[in-house]
């Protein structure tokens, strides 16, 4: 187990009124993501995950969300089971649209 | 006066006399017993002989297998093993005993390691490592059997020969057999007095074995809707949003990976509300896939022509004849031969996994301790250079290639590799160096196993995004175009920002969003077909899967 926390300046506060949003499963291959508002346009991504020493990826993985999405004045909670990282970023990016939906 | 020399022209017939003269006594009209069949080997075979012992992608003369193996060594020796398959452990016995020595091959799935090790301790003297259709083409050249021993459903005392939905091979065969003087000996799960049809005519072979269980099968194109993922869900909308639909593909041949699957399972789905139906995906050179069954049952799908058969789809095939090739008796007519014929020339495209593909494009399955040979994806995924018709995807595609000489364009085929990323146990899919290649150095193999060459890949579809490499000018850009999609692999890491960022703005690069896709979109709801029991639903019931698939 290994956790880290991930800091991310994004270019605009990401949009829609949806305080809160979860998405993705816990299981093995799988995680969970708890995205949450918070002040001004950082984004602060809180990672667990089972699986230890792929921090440089991890963070190759956020620095491109960021730069795609812009989540700006979110904070991100992965509860991550050992997932690929093309299933992180896809959780990431679903997690973002359904956050900034109209609920 | 010019001497010639007295020679006889018929040296192989009076051979195949001798030979029959042999086994005369264990034959009853053209009929062995099973208890008899490695007395009967013993009697046909000659040291050296060029041996065809019926091993196809699916469908095993596993009796025939096991009387080879059980012959002596003393009589039966040095044979030269030439078939497509190798997967029972009596192929490889073979070449343990020393009843055979040499081996031309195509494919070995579940013997990959095993012939590895042989060849490695030198058991195996391998002749060389072939596509399905290049192995047949030897068969009428330069590595005509002496003797085949082949499997069938059932048998007439006349020696005619119902292969049912598993013809597969035999009759590519028995044809480079029987009219070169040679002997076929067919083992059949039962001897019959009336067959439903004729596959292969009784004066073709020679021998007729009942066996005590029927020949063996593997699924081997069954995939479970239930283990698809969102990730190759993703990847599934991007090719048919950004190939198929781009393109106007309509016959294609599909590989067996679940990113495939996925697409057959969007068809009626996502591919429908894309107004796709009739554009794409009518005519298919495919295996019985069950997961294409939601799809034929829309009514997306013209027809289809198999190269074998697949477990539990035979009743849902034989209901379908519009659909399927079908005999006078109703049941599939597969052939190997024949369509990968129709793979190779009559396809527009081919999209398959693989395991690895390098910084050229060029693919591999080979890892560092097996060689699974290359069955047929070189043919499909191959530009025909044969090719003489015109089709308009396939024009479209020679002309995004071509470097302006529009008056004498050719045509491409397009060539389509689907892969995440990364695979099983997180081994990166993209690399800088293909495993066949340290293989190869290990094996002193004269070729390095590719199973597809970089220059006939047209496509690589990950999650990341679509590589077009037909519209890339020099080598550095297709090295930077496959960096583009090769996610955080090492080599996807290595990539060069700005160039790939030119390479997106020129449609080399598409990711989801440039096709517009929302990757909420990407869930299993929007597979046509969940589960396996889904798909037996879609079937009315027809589709009987393997109770290996069944869950409920």
């Amino acid at each position: 187990m290994e956790q880290f926390t991930i800091q991310a300046e994004a270019a605009s506060r990401c949009g829609g009124t949806r305080p809160s949003a979860i998405i993705g499963v816990v299981a093995s291959g799988n995680l969970e993501i708890l995205l949450e508002r918070i002040e001004g346009t950082g984004c602060a991504i809180e990672v667990a995950t089972s699986a230890t020493g792929f921090r440089p990826i991890w963070e190759a993985v956020i620095a491109d969300f960021v730069q795609r999405t812009s989540p700006g004045g979110l904070r991100i909670s992965i509860n991550d089971g050992g997932a690929r990282p093309d299933t992180v970023s896809l959780r990431l990016m679903q997690g973002v649209r359904l956050i900034s939906e109209v609920p | 006066m010019i001497q010639t020399e007295v020679r006889s022209w018929d040296r192989q017939r009076t051979a195949r006399h001798e030979r029959l003269g042999r086994a005369a006594s264990l034959a009853k009209g053209k009929q062995v017993q099973a208890s008899d069949a490695t007395a009967l080997l013993e009697a046909l075979l000659q040291p050296g002989d060029r041996v065809c012992l019926e091993g196809d992608n699916q469908k095993q003369a596993d009796l025939l297998a096991r009387a080879l193996a059980a012959a002596d060594p003393a009589r039966v020796h040095d044979l030269h093993i030439v078939q497509s398959g190798i997967v029972l452990p009596e192929h490889l016995e073979i070449f343990e005993r020393g009843i055979a020595r040499k081996l031309d091959f195509s494919y070995s799935g579940p013997q990959g390691a095993s012939i590895a090790r042989a060849l490695n301790n030198g058991r195996i003297e391998l002749g060389a490592i072939h596509t399905y259709i290049e192995l047949f083409a030897r068969y009428y050249m330069d590595l005509t059997p002496h003797v085949a021993l082949i499997a069938a459903v059932q048998a007439d005392a006349q020696g005619n020969l119902y292969t049912g939905p598993n013809t597969e091979d035999t009759p590519t065969i028995v044809e480079a057999t029987a009219f070169k003087s040679g002997i076929v000996v067919a083992q059949v799960n039962r001897i019959v007095d009336r067959l439903p049809r004729v596959d292969i005519p009784g004066d073709q072979v020679d021998f007729i074995i009942e066996a005590d269980r029927p020949f063996y099968v593997e699924p081997l194109f069954t995939r479970d809707p239930a283990s698809i993922t969102e990730t190759q869900i993703l990847m599934a909308m991007m090719a048919i949003k950004g190939i198929y639909a781009e393109y106007g593909v309509k016959r294609l041949n599909h590989g067996i990976g679940f990113g495939t699957a996925a697409i057959e399972l969007l068809l009626p789905t996502f591919a429908e509300r894309l107004g796709l139906k009739g554009k794409i995906a009518t005519h298919w050179a495919l295996n019985p896939h069950p997961t294409l069954i939601p799809a034929i049952e829309s009514g997306w799908v013209e027809q289809i022509h198999c190269f074998g058969s697949e477990v539990g789809m035979d009743a849902y095939m034989a209901a379908r004849p519009d659909i399927y090739f079908t005999g006078r008796d109703g049941t599939l007519r597969s052939n190997r031969m024949m369509c990968q014929n129709a793979g190779l020339y009559a396809c527009d495209m081919f999209i398959g996994s693989t395991l690895q593909i390098d910084l050229d494009g060029n693919s591999s399955t080979v890892t560092p301790d097996r060689i699974a040979g290359f069955g047929g994806a070189p043919n499909m995924g191959a530009d025909a250079h044969g090719r003489r018709h015109a089709s308009d995807s396939w024009l479209k595609a020679g002309r995004e290639a071509s470097d302006g000489n529009i008056a004498m364009t050719r045509g491409r085929k397009l060539v389509v590799q689907i892969v995440e990323t990364f695979g099983a146990g997180m081994a990166p899919t993209f690399v800088e160096r293909l495993d066949s290649v340290a293989l190869a150095e290990k094996l002193q193999l004269e070729l390095v196993p590719v199973m597809i060459y970089g220059d006939d890949v047209t496509h690589i579809v990950t999650e990341e995004g679509i590589a077009n490499l037909l519209l890339c000018r020099t080598r550095e850009e297709r090295e930077q175009a496959i960096r583009g999609v090769a996610g955080y692999t090492e080599v996807g890491r290595g990539r060069d920002r700005a160039v790939v960022q030119k390479l997106r703005e020129r449609r080399v690069i598409r990711r989801p969003e440039d096709l517009g896709l929302n990757p909420l979109d990407a869930t299993r709801h929007l597979l046509a077909a969940r589960s396996i029991r889904d798909l037996v639903g879609w079937s009315k019931d027809l589709y009987r899967p393997p109770s290996k698939f069944r869950n409920w």
